[in-house]
């Protein structure tokens, strides 16, 4: 469903992203692990062009999802965002009510009708695992909620506007240990409907929730595939130092 | 002997400079104790020959007629126009280009642009009301011939103009506060920037931002040579911003610099215009600080 083809991506004259080209099947979850700074995060940006706002990247290659190339000049980068939703690695609530975090983007969108919005703040906290805990205070802030909380409540604020992939740029790295089991849960229950990339500097989690995995280095893509065999049985050297932990 | 034995400098020790510190803020302090004590004692004797209902509530502002009448309904009513008029400019500009400035400008625009601001901060005000009364006023009578030679649109379009930077310049202070990632949150469900902008960072900013209008309208509230140059000083009952009105802080220049005899009852009433000022003014400014404490967002996570 989303085909990355012989990406380059540069910050100004650095090299970040050398040569990248990979295919993410739909209803599938994939793991991008690597140490800090090997391009992880970039090229998940790359994916719903949050990039565009760094004024210095320049982009060589292509990304297609469902056929259609992302970067072409035509393309509108607003609608790419609402299907190809992001969630980031601190919980970044707006300072609104819960309901209005979510209904946030359906409103964008044009959806004015009260009930029809009601409709998609239950449906989208339901899918979100946090239906049950806030449901009798969506008027709260969101700021009252605990962390583990509002990460659930932005990915519910990510699924609002209906989107075909999520992308989750280490989700977890900043909960604690039983809101990371639940939105690992949480992660995998959404695969049913959703195409997800997660990136994680948690090997476990990637062991966990993923299907396939692959690992990056200094922006090079070392090698992809499922995550089994990265994790049980990798071809690259490099690839095995690091999951066993022997890197560096 | 302690090797870590203090060196008796008076000057760096860490008593005595407080003190010295202490003593420079309790200037600021003790002057603006003395300011409304000598406000007060005045407005005090004033109000022994005028009384309190009917300076309050009186609609006729004539403190140099044969039988004098103070009657402060009307300069309060200027200074309400002027302040009323002036926002309808402040307001959205100051606003607007504050939203440009923390959500579009590039940087390099933003280098350019805010000395800019800061330089018309810094222009004197009396400078602003010959502005107002020679180009402004020309102006207004070219588009409307009925439009006084003084009058209040000239003179609030000017004060607005004025206080454009401090709005602008503090309201962009609140926008650049909030944090990067809101911003991310808001273009990753498929914001356009102004949606980020009015949906996102005005309403997180509206503390900041409805304190910077507060504070913004306290300083047209007490602006004083504009009007007085180019609003006229005819205290009177009027919704028409193209006649002449006064305002509380024209009449005590009228008065202060017009030959009326100390200790009358016309000079003690600029001490009784003077608190009516001071109580507007703190009141806006405690306003202010009220609003952007008490709804200051953390945007904490
Ligand atoms: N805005 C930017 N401008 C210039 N260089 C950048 C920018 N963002 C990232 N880089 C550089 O690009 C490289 C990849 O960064 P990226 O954030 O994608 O790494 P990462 O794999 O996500 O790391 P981490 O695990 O620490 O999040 C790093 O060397 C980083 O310094
Ligand atoms: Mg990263």
């Amino acid at each position: 469903m989303i085909d990355i083809q012989s990406l380059d991506l540069f910050y100004g004259e650095f090299h970040a992203l050398k040569n990248v080209s990979m295919f993410l099947p739909e209803k599938s979850i994939t793991a991008f692990i690597g140490p800090s700074g090997c391009g992880k995060s970039t090229l998940l940006r790359t994916l719903n062009r949050m990039n565009d706002m760094i004024k210095t990247v320049k982009i060589k290659g292509t990304v297609t999802i469902h056929g259609n190339n992302i970067y072409e000049p035509e393309v509108n980068v607003e609608l790419l965002r609402k299907r190809v939703g992001m969630v980031f690695q601190q919980p970044n609530p707006f300072p609104k009510s819960i309901y209005d975090n979510v209904a946030y983007g359906p409103r964008i969108h044009g959806t004015k009708k009260k009930s029809e919005l009601d409709d998609i703040v239950e449906k989208s906290l339901r899918d979100a695992a946090l239906w049950d805990e806030v449901k009798g205070d969506l008027k709260k802030s969101a700021y009252g909620l605990s962390g583990g909380q509002q990460q659930r409540l932005c990915i519910a604020r990510a699924l609002a506007v209906n989107p075909e992939v999520l992308l989750m740029d280490e989700p977890t790295s900043a909960l604690d240990p039983i809101s990371t089991l639940k939105i690992e849960e949480l992660i995998q229950q959404l695969k049913e409907k959703y195409t997800i990339v997660i990136v994680t500097h948690n090997m476990q989690q990637a062991g966990r929730v993923s299907d396939q995995t692959a690992f990056f280095l200094n922006g090079e893509m070392v090698e992809f595939s499922e995550t089994d065999t990265i994790f049980s049985n990798p071809v690259d050297q490099r690839t095995e130092d690091y999951v066993t932990g022997r890197f560096g | 002997m302690n090797a870590f034995k203090r060196k008796k400098n008076w000057y760096s020790s860490d008593r005595v400079m407080p003190k010295v510190l202490l003593g420079f803020s309790l200037i600021s302090i003790l002057t603006t104790f003395a300011i409304v004590f000598i406000l007060l004692k005045e407005s005090i004797t004033f109000f022994s020959s005028v009384s309190v209902y009917d300076f309050f509530t009186g609609l006729k502002w004539e403190p140099l007629f044969a039988e004098p009448k103070f009657g402060v309904v009307p300069l309060i009513l200027g200074t309400v126009m002027i302040t009323f008029f002036s926002s309808i400019v402040a307001l959205p500009v100051g606003l607007g280009s504050a939203i440009y400035l923390s959500e579009y400008a590039p940087d390099r625009v933003r280098t350019i642009v805010k000395p800019i601001l800061e330089i018309l901060a810094g222009i004197p005000t009396i400078v602003y009301g010959f502005f107002a009364l020679t180009f402004v006023t020309p102006i207004l009578q070219k588009i409307i011939p009925s439009t006084e030679v003084f009058n209040a649109l000239s003179a609030s379009i000017v004060v607005g103009i004025m206080i454009i930077p401090m709005i602008s310049s503090l309201s962009e202070d609140a926008m650049m506060a909030v944090p990067r990632a809101l911003r991310n949150g808001a273009y990753a469900v498929g914001s356009t920037k102004l949606e980020v902008a009015i949906k996102v960072v005005v309403p997180a900013a509206l503390s900041g931002i409805i304190a910077s209008f507060v504070l913004g309208l306290s300083r047209a509230v007490g602006e004083t040579m504009i009007v007085a140059l180019a609003a006229g000083l005819q205290p009177r009952i009027s919704f028409n911003p193209l006649e002449s009105i006064e305002t509380l802080t024209a009449y005590i220049v009228q008065v202060s610099a017009g030959d009326i005899q100390y200790g009358s009852v016309e000079y003690l009433s600029i001490y009784a215009v003077g608190i009516t000022l001071f109580a507007i003014t703190l009141g806006m400014n405690l306003l202010a600080n009220y609003i952007s404490s008490k709804f200051r967002e953390d945007y904490g996570g």
